[in-house]
């Protein structure tokens, strides 16, 4: 560390383009980030999804219902522990731009299947009792300042087009990370007694918990089996599956992600490149000095090395710095319509990984240029 | 007295490497900023030629698609007999129609997609006057046969001409393919309205939405007035056009949000190499432009070369990046809408207008990059300049 000097006063001879450069690098990183996090909220349906949990819908399509008899047949197959049943509401919160996904929901159930969204238990007893209660996920609570007591009214076309005003008994949260903290629970008891004929007595899906995530298999089978050549076919899979078939659909988002990751990659690596390029030739007679008073050729590409290195380390903190910060910003400004934006360690680990690798790449051509030259010629090029 | 722009041509090409750099860093943005708005326009502009002014969406009151919509038959009945609504040789032109979705494999990746799937009268060619059967012919009522959208035809496996396919608990024969312009029906199947709600074991009392043609685009008001007046009717009167371009806003509102947050920010980026290009190609002809000052060219003059040469570099970068993109134009790709959970066909829209918007945000980027340094090339003093090595 004793050349620390050096590498300093060296980095700071042109305060300017020292700025512009780890500007330019913090931005990628930025953008890098950013990307990152996008595309992993388009996938996050799968990787949080439960392996020990089965989605049952109806064979014939996603918007046919299922009767709720299925649910007992269900509940005799071995392997399964627990089954709950939602409903799709679709209802509209002021207006259509405010969406959030709206679940009814079968209190009796709900908990023994999706173990890892908590409500406090007085919030839910409170909940269980209460006809018109509402029970909101964490994010959407925060997005629309809801506190518990309030009244949310939700137009609905399945009560004859008038709005209901549910009451928010309680908020959810994940213990999983990442998981869904935008849902809206309603009770399926209210919803079953004013739904229309073809409605009532059914569910929109059921979603089953198993004993050991290696029966799902087998008991995704079973259940298909049971309901085969009924009027209602199932179709069941494994949660991540059925995240999985959704995701798929949204087609080359993930394609055009990684398109553009790639094109920031290479237009930060020729920035940063030709910076240490410029840097290094316009320094060419200092390093032949050095090279001449007997630094080995191995120091000088070091110097250069650890110069684009610190170029490339203070610009991806300074970008991770600001993902950050902006990220919850556009997160917020696109709610409803992706699960949340999270930064998460492992990302902020990748980014200053990445940095680093880059800073190695861009210094190490300009370095090798350094550490091959030949003193003679360069000492006599003025 | 001005500065000749072969001069700037010339520093250009001889400061090539750098010149590359900050032209990609133009053209990447510009690229990915057309590339992103294509994609939403091409979104939005694939939903919004579904529907016709001539056209009226008749649903439930309140619903806010035809997914949550529902019509019963009396209420058809009565709307069928409205004032404004075009009459054909076999009655009003009225189609009662249900959306259902089916999951049918997508021939890319071999998973299933929801595929809208809808149940039509059939006088529907003469309600939707823009699509056409291109391939075979129309179904015949009362028979299990369906026609598909041209999308659906090469986006979905098994839907092709003649081929049999299971949707619901019966067998549907493929008998034509409908051309609908590049709307989101070409990504539908569609069948005899009473069969598949048989097949799907819906009451066939009941329809999602129920499309009219109007006498003309102006008799909507009357027909909006004549339904919502009745009180035997709970229905919203929509013009086609603008149930449609609604379906589009939440997807065009997500890739416009978020492709320009990316242009945005690579718009700095791409700014920052600029100047970082620029303020180097000043600082290396501290001699030529203190030589230039010397013989007698004013600091405007030097400011006005400087500025030409960055709005060169962005010229080409923005030029660039527009080629790169423009393969892009009609390629088709799908998506699901957010709004009706539905698989939607739709192509990458490139017009010349975004082209032109593309090279503008080059050239601001340009002005923005080179005004700076053109400043700094301007201000230096022409005896220490001189003197510099």
């Amino acid at each position: 560390m004793k050349f620390s000097g050096l590498i300093f006063a060296n980095l700071f001879r042109k305060k300017l383009r020292l700025i512009l450069t780890i500007g330019s690098f913090a931005i990628a990183l930025v953008l890098f980030t950013f990307l990152a996090v996008v595309k992993s909220a388009f996938s996050r349906g799968t990787e949080i999804a439960g392996a020990d949990r089965l989605v049952v819908v109806n064979r014939i399509g996603l918007t046919q219902l299922l009767p709720i008899s299925h649910r007992d047949k269900i509940l005799t197959i071995p392997g399964v522990k627990a089954v709950t049943h939602n409903h799709w509401f679709g209802g509209v919160y002021q207006d259509e731009k405010n969406f959030f996904p709206q679940f009814v929901i079968d209190p009796e159930n709900q908990r023994q299947v999706m173990t890892e969204l908590v409500v406090p238990e007085d919030q839910w007893n409170n909940f269980v009792k209460d006809r018109m209660g509402a029970i909101a996920g964490a994010r959407t609570a925060t997005r629309f300042h809801w506190k518990i007591g309030d009244r949310i009214p939700i137009k609905t076309t399945l009560y004859g087009g008038r709005s209901s005003e549910f009451n928010l008994d309680g908020i959810y949260h994940s213990e999983r990370p990442g998981g869904d903290e935008s849902q809206f629970w309603l009770q399926w008891k209210y919803f079953d007694e004013n739904a229309p004929a073809p409605v009532k007595s059914t569910a929109g899906w059921y979603v089953v918990k198993l004993n050991s995530p290696d029966d799902a298999v087998r008991v995704a089978k079973a259940i298909d089996e049971k309901f085969a050549n009924s009027s209602f076919e199932t179709k069941s899979e494994t949660e991540s599956a059925f995240a999985a078939g959704f995701a798929k659909q949204f087609g080359n988002i993930e394609l055009l992600i990684l398109t553009i990751g790639a094109v920031v990659f290479f237009t930060l690596l020729l920035v940063t490149g030709n910076t240490m390029a410029i840097s290094v030739r316009e320094r060419v007679g200092e390093l032949a000095v050095l090279k001449a008073i007997g630094f080995s050729g191995r120091a000088v590409l070091f110097f250069v090395l650890a110069e684009s290195v610190v170029i490339a380390l203070v610009g991806g903190l300074l970008g991770l710095t600001l993902a950050y910060l902006t990220i919850p910003v556009i997160g917020l400004a696109l709610a409803g319509l992706l699960p949340p934006l999270i930064l998460s360690k492992s990302l902020l680990t990748m980014g200053v990984g990445f940095a680093v690798v880059v800073g190695v790449i861009s210094g190490l051509l300009p370095g090798i240029g350094a550490m091959r030259m030949r003193v003679v010629n360069a000492l006599r090029r003025v | 007295m001005t500065i000749p722009i072969v001069y700037n041509i010339r520093s250009v090409a001889a400061r090539w490497t750098s010149t590359i750099v900050a032209v990609a860093g133009i053209a990447g943005t510009v690229g990915v900023f057309i590339a992103m708005l294509s994609l939403a326009r091409g979104f939005k502009a694939t939903l919004v030629s579904s529907g016709s002014a001539d056209n009226a969406l008749i649903t439930r009151a309140g619903a806010t698609s035809e997914m949550t919509s529902g019509v019963a038959i009396d209420s058809v009945k009565i709307i069928q007999d409205a004032p404004g609504i075009a009459r054909g040789p076999a009655g009003p032109l009225v189609t009662p129609e249900a959306v259902l979705m089916a999951p049918i494999p997508l021939r890319s990746t071999g998973t299933d997609a929801n595929v809208e799937l809808r149940g039509v009268s059939p006088n529907v060619l003469a309600i939707r006057s823009n699509i056409k059967i291109k391939e075979g012919r129309m179904f015949q009522p009362g028979l299990n046969e369906v026609i598909v959208g041209k999308n659906a035809t090469t986006t979905y496996s098994g839907l092709t001409l003649g081929n049999t396919i299971s949707l619901g608990s019966a067998r549907w024969q493929v008998v034509g393919i409908f051309d609908a312009g590049g709307s989101s029906f070409d990504s539908e199947v569609w069948g005899d309205a009473h069969l598949l709600n048989g097949a799907y074991k819906r009451p066939d009392t009941l329809s999602q939405s129920v499309t009219v043609h109007l006498t003309s685009p102006a008799a909507l008001q009357q027909l909006k007035d004549s339904l919502t007046s009745d009180p035997r009717l709970n229905v919203d009167v929509t013009r086609e056009i603008d149930y449609y371009s609604k379906q589009s806003t939440r997807m065009t509102t997500l890739i416009t949000t978020l492709g320009g947050f990316v242009a945005a920010i690579m718009a700095i980026g791409a700014v920052f190499g600029a100047l970082n290009t620029m303020y180097s190609a000043v600082a290396e002809r501290g001699r030529e432009i203190a030589t230039m000052r010397a013989l007698g060219f004013g600091a405007a003059a030097v400011i006005i070369s400087f500025s030409i040469e960055a709005l060169l570099i962005s010229f080409v970068g923005g030029g660039i990046g527009c080629l790169a993109v423009l393969p892009l134009n009609g390629l088709t790709t799908s998506t699901m809408n957010f709004q009706t959970f539905s698989n939607l066909a739709f192509a990458f829209k490139i017009t010349p207008e975004l082209l032109a918007k593309g090279i503008l945000f080059a050239l601001v980027m340009g002005v923005i990059g080179g005004l700076l340094p053109a400043i700094r090339a301007a201000r230096l003093p022409v005896a220490t300049a001189l003197r510099e090595l």
